[in-house]
């Protein structure tokens, strides 16, 4: 059972990532990533990891993405037309392509030589009273700092935002 | 085998009852509307109007679907369906009821018991936005595109202080899962107020910044800018007819009923009495009915119509015999804590509706400010000062 969830979400997965880049309608798209992000949650909700999986739909799916969707439908942007590739992409492309993959999985079996294959259902540690627990001990640091840094941003934002309107 | 034999015997109760509860709230909101406007509301179809929803139906069913030639096709489609979905399984993870024993199966009442459910509610409501969104734009049609950019904007901003407002309660209960929330609501302060978030726990103002927030996320006045029908013509599902304009239909329904359902398991004890049962709670839901069929007896008796003096008459006695079914000693462990879950939600539902009577809507500019300047500060008080009281309540 786990293994049939496991495949069918990770070729979602793929599929919705591969669409993603393949479409061409902004709205598409962004949809297409929406797809990604919510066989992710399942992957992880899989994995035992039940509040990374809800922060995942709760806000990449459910705030992120919505505001991604809101942007584009705001502009009205509409389909992009197709534009003549240049020469060296023609030829490259493919090939390059090719040879990244064939890099990334060559770097991925060595890094990973001792991993072992994941059992579902082994870990029961990613409830959020264990993620919290890890965030305010170990991880504290970091997760302040990253606070510090979505504070700027917005006051970034909001200064960008008030020049436009002035 | 056990396991998803038993989810399946679940599902196949609670699916037909809630599709039910669905089509009669729409009765009940049309009723419920005319009495506020000194109206009769649907009356022609059965007693009362009681077969109006059948109609209704039928007539969806039949109509014909018309797409306009210049949408979307696609997604067109899919929008309603999205809207649907979302809406209608977020309800699998309340629960209406504790642990009990039926014909020697131990069973929770309530599909999903699961660890994270106040998030998994969050996150599916929170996909919800995509069908309204996605409708107002596939439509190709600036009122509709209007209605779907307000309808995700607004969704946005306000499921901000919605989360801070559930957010207070969850420090004191200390829990994510359902269950164990309304578990610790339980019990009574002096044997006589009730434990609950919003009463005990004196969470009154996340209560209400929830419930408030719950307008907006369900796109109901004074929060309707989505389909406001004098400057959007019907907003969202303006090119939208047959069954597609009845699934966004069913969905805003449907999200009013979970909307309704979460507020009663974190703020007002779920399926906790209001009244403990040594006092004699255990008989209110029998003397409820009884008063209820007796008033019916009475216009049965005294009839303003003909034909009241059989459909009073009737009605009367299966509310009275249902008033004793609380009382018979197996099925009153079932049918109490449903009775009070679904008085609860019930009456935050009236509340939905009664407010739609009474409250004219907001505009854009207001709508907005009121969720930015008003209801996140406030929100964000409420969460600082209850963040202290537990905390020196546990030093």
């Amino acid at each position: 059972m786990d293994v049939i969830l496991f495949t069918f979400f990770a070729l979602v997965a793929i599929v919705g990532a591969v669409s993603l880049v393949l479409q061409k309608h902004p709205i598409s798209s962004a949809l297409s990533l929406v797809s990604v992000m919510v066989a992710l949650a399942v992957l992880f909700l899989l994995l035992g990891a039940e509040f990374i999986a809800a922060a995942q739909l709760v806000v990449y799916s459910g705030a992120i993405m919505v505001l991604f969707v809101f942007v584009i439908m705001l502009l009205n942007a509409g389909a992009e037309r197709e534009s003549r590739k240049g020469g060296l992409a023609q030829f490259l492309g493919l090939p390059l392509t090719a040879i990244l993959l064939v890099f990334a999985s060559m770097v991925i079996t060595q890094s990973m030589a001792n991993a072992k294959a994941v059992k579902f259902g082994a870990f029961s540690g990613g409830g959020p009273r264990e993620v919290g627990w890890e965030l305010f001990t170990r991880y504290l640091l970091p997760f302040e700092v990253t606070s510090i840094l979505i504070l700027i941003a917005i006051a970034g934002a909001v200064v960008l935002a008030r020049k436009e309107i002035d | 085998m056990d396991f998803i034999l038993l989810s399946i015997l679940k599902t196949a109760i609670a699916a037909p009852v809630l599709l039910g509860t669905l089509a009669y709230l729409v009765w009940i909101e049309r009723k419920v509307l005319a009495h506020v406007q000194l109206r009769m509301g649907p009356s022609r179809v059965g007693p009362h109007g009681l077969l109006q929803p059948i109609a209704d139906a039928i007539k969806l069913l039949t109509k014909e679907d018309f797409i306009p030639s210049y949408v979307n096709h696609f997604y067109y489609w899919l929008a309603p369906w999205l809207a649907l979905m979302f809406a209608v399984t977020a309800i699998s993870v309340l629960p209406v009821g504790p642990v009990i024993e039926l014909f020697g199966v131990k069973t929770n009442m309530g599909q999903a018991d699961i660890s994270i459910g106040l998030l998994l509610i969050l996150g599916l409501t929170g996909m919800g936005v995509y069908g309204i969104a996605l409708a107002g734009w596939s439509s190709n049609n600036k009122y509709s595109l209007l209605g779907g950019l307000r309808s995700s904007a607004q969704m946005v901003s306000y499921e901000l202080p919605m989360a801070l407002a559930i957010a207070s309660p969850l420090l004191i209960v200390n829990s994510l899962n359902l269950r164990e929330i309304v578990n610790g609501q339980a019990g009574h302060f002096f044997g006589i107020i009730p434990n609950w978030n919003a009463i005990g726990g004196l969470q009154i103002f996340s209560f209400l910044i929830y419930l408030i927030c719950a307008f907006a996320e369900t796109n109901r006045i004074p929060f309707d800018l989505p389909e406001a029908e004098n400057e959007l013509v019907s907003g969202y599902n303006t090119e939208y007819s047959s069954m597609k304009f009845a699934a966004f239909f069913m969905a805003e329904y449907a999200n009013i009923i979970t909307a309704c359902s979460v507020a009663t398991t974190l703020f007002l004890g779920g399926w906790h009495p209001i009244i403990p049962n040594e006092l004699g709670g255990q008989f209110i839901p029998t003397l409820l009915c009884l008063f209820f069929a007796g008033v019916l007896f009475y216009h049965a008796l005294n009839p303003a119509r003909p034909s009241d003096r059989l459909s009073m008459g009737v009605i009367g006695l299966v509310i009275a015999g249902l008033g004793l079914v609380f009382q018979v000693p197996v099925v009153k462990d079932l049918a109490q804590p449903l009775f009070w879950f679904a008085s609860k939600a019930g009456f935050l539902i009236f509340v939905f509706i009664w407010v739609r009577g009474t409250v004219p809507r907001f505009r854009y500019d207001q709508l907005m400010r009121f969720a930015w300047l008003v209801l996140f500060p406030a929100a964000l008080l409420n969460l600082l000062l209850t963040a202290f009281v537990v905390a020196a309540k546990s030093n």
